[in-house]
């Protein structure tokens, strides 16, 4: 909203960037681009409808929940609500009856984000409140995963994570997306892609999700199924919708820490978390929980590592 | 005769008991699961309200001021226990699905709130006004919050099925879903009070 606030009282010095919300968004928009695609590669065209609707209902929603806080609802089409629908969207199965991702939508903005006072005051990340909602409501649509186009048993399957026997899956077929998963999350290689652009363009710092992603690894080798030490890390660090939450979803600016320090917190805290819902809990997988739970104590996280004041002295 | 009225709906409006006072709220998380449930717990509730605010307000004059909370407690206790053994006599199904909530009435703030708030300052018949009104309120929100998440959580209202060819929305019966029902219906309440009350001024 930089652009429309002419006058900006600050302290010295003064840096200006060309930055604003609208522009961050499209971008963060555009490096999803590649996950999608993969995902639409290999789950066929039905994904590209689970997208269209979840988007067109976050934005419509959007511009109602605007429209009734008498605020101005074309705001609803800077990119943020859209964001939110793609982001779902990438956390949804690729078949899905036309509603779910409609009320997913729905359920996002409105009470996800609007709820809380719109964009900035949201506690949780819009997105993943669409999904746990989705996942609680109709667990059986939810789970119900469809294999890539080119296997030969192409209805249902389970996703590696939920197998018992999580060989029958290589680590290229996991980094390809060459097995049954939601959308967005498959493609290990497109969301790193998607990932490095935004890293250069220092959209989204790595501390998140490098700690995220670090944790998991090493507590997953460290308690693995296969016994202490011996757990397969690199299979839970590709499986699963990791790559995504802990670079796309994580790294949302409103519902993360403001500090480095916060920031490396806030991933191990969310990586230790996964860990324990992937191997203990009644969930296979437990990323989107894991945020969602940590995204509640960001505050506190803030409070702790608030940094010290220029040229204050530590009594 | 105004007064009196007046008495006897403010429970139901402006002071309702789960939408503007907050109060019981704990059964009302609980058991609003289904509207035979809310009503069932509802109908209770009132029965001890009355009873309490009845007998409370006619020994108001003999409760010592220093032990009132415990005089208060087993008085409500007393009709407690009452409801309970007939619910089990009669309503076993029901006595079943409120479980633990139906002897928890004993600390239900609603119950002592209007003990401790009105009953043991006012004289019988307008404390007996103000339970009712209490009651009739607390059964009304309870019918309201437990209707929707029925309809919505399981496509029924009152055991009838409604909806067809509708999928339940599990989030609504589940525990998030009252918070979040019980949540939006009182921040939309709050929200036409608010522009009652700035109407209100603005003709003054």
């Amino acid at each position: 909203m930089a652009s429309e606030n002419r006058l900006t009282v600050s302290p010295s010095p003064h840096i200006k960037s060309k930055d604003n919300t609208a522009k961050i968004m499209w971008v963060v928009f555009a490096s999803l681009v590649p996950a999608g695609a993969a995902g639409i590669y290999i789950f066929g065209a039905g994904c590209v409808k689970v997208i269209l609707i979840s988007i067109i209902s976050c934005v419509v929603t959007e511009m109602v929940c605007l429209r009734f806080r008498n605020r101005d609802p074309k705001t609803a089409l800077d990119g943020s609500a859209a964001l939110t629908g793609l982001l779902l969207a990438y956390n949804l199965p690729p078949e899905l009856p036309f509603w779910i991702p409609l009320i997913g939508g729905a359920v996002s903005i409105a009470l996800g984000k609007q709820i809380f006072g719109g964009l900035g005051h949201n506690i949780f990340n819009p997105a993943l409140v669409g999904r746990a909602f989705l996942q609680i409501s109709w667990p059986v649509h939810m789970t119900t995963w469809k294999n890539p186009r080119w296997w030969p048993d192409a209805v249902t399957t389970a996703t590696p994570l939920a197998r018992e026997n999580p060989a029958q899956v290589s680590y290229m077929d996991l980094f390809l997306g060459n097995h049954g998963g939601c959308i967005g999350e498959v493609c290990v290689i497109a969301l790193l892609i998607g990932a490095l652009f935004l890293l250069s363009r220092k959209i989204i710092s790595l501390h998140i999700p490098a700690s995220f992603v670090a944790t998991v690894g090493v507590l997953a080798w460290v308690f693995g199924k296969d016994g202490f030490f011996q757990g397969d890390f690199m299979f839970h660090a590709l499986s699963g919708g990791l790559i995504l939450g802990a670079f796309f979803m994580a790294t949302d600016y409103v519902t993360s820490p403001l500090t480095k320090k916060g920031k490396i917190m806030f991933g191990a805290a969310c990586g230790v978390l996964t860990i324990i819902i992937r191997l203990r809990g009644s969930y296979p997988e437990g990323v989107s929980y894991a945020i969602l739970f940590m995204n509640a104590a960001v505050p506190i996280i803030d409070r702790f590592t608030r940094t010290r004041k220029y040229g204050l002295v530590k009594k | 005769m105004k007064k009196l009225a007046r008495e006897f709906l403010k429970g139901i409006t402006h002071e309702n008991p789960t939408f503007r006072l907050i109060l019981g709220l704990c059964p009302t998380l609980a058991v609003s699961t289904s509207v035979e449930n809310g009503i069932g717990m509802g109908m209770a509730a009132t029965f001890v309200l009355l009873g309490s605010n009845i007998i409370i307000s006619s020994l108001r004059k003999v409760i010592p001021d220093q032990i009132r909370i415990p005089c208060f407690i087993v008085v409500i206790a007393t009709f407690v226990t009452i409801v309970e053994l007939a619910m089990k006599a009669y309503a076993p199904a029901l006595s079943r699905a409120l479980g633990i909530f139906v002897p928890l009435i004993v600390v239900n703030c609603v119950v002592l709130g209007r003990a401790e708030a009105f009953a043991r300052k006012e004289p019988v018949f307008v404390s007996m006004l103000d339970a009712m009104g209490m009651g009739v309120g607390f059964t009304l929100a309870l019918v309201l919050i437990s209707g929707i998440r029925e309809i919505l959580g399981n496509g029924t209202f009152l055991g009838f099925l409604i909806m067809k060819s509708f999928e339940p929305v599990l989030f609504i019966v589940l525990a998030p879903g009252a918070l979040l029902v019980i949540g939006l219906l009182i921040g939309f309440i709050n929200m036409l009070a608010k522009k009652r009350a700035a109407k209100v001024s603005r003709v003054k």
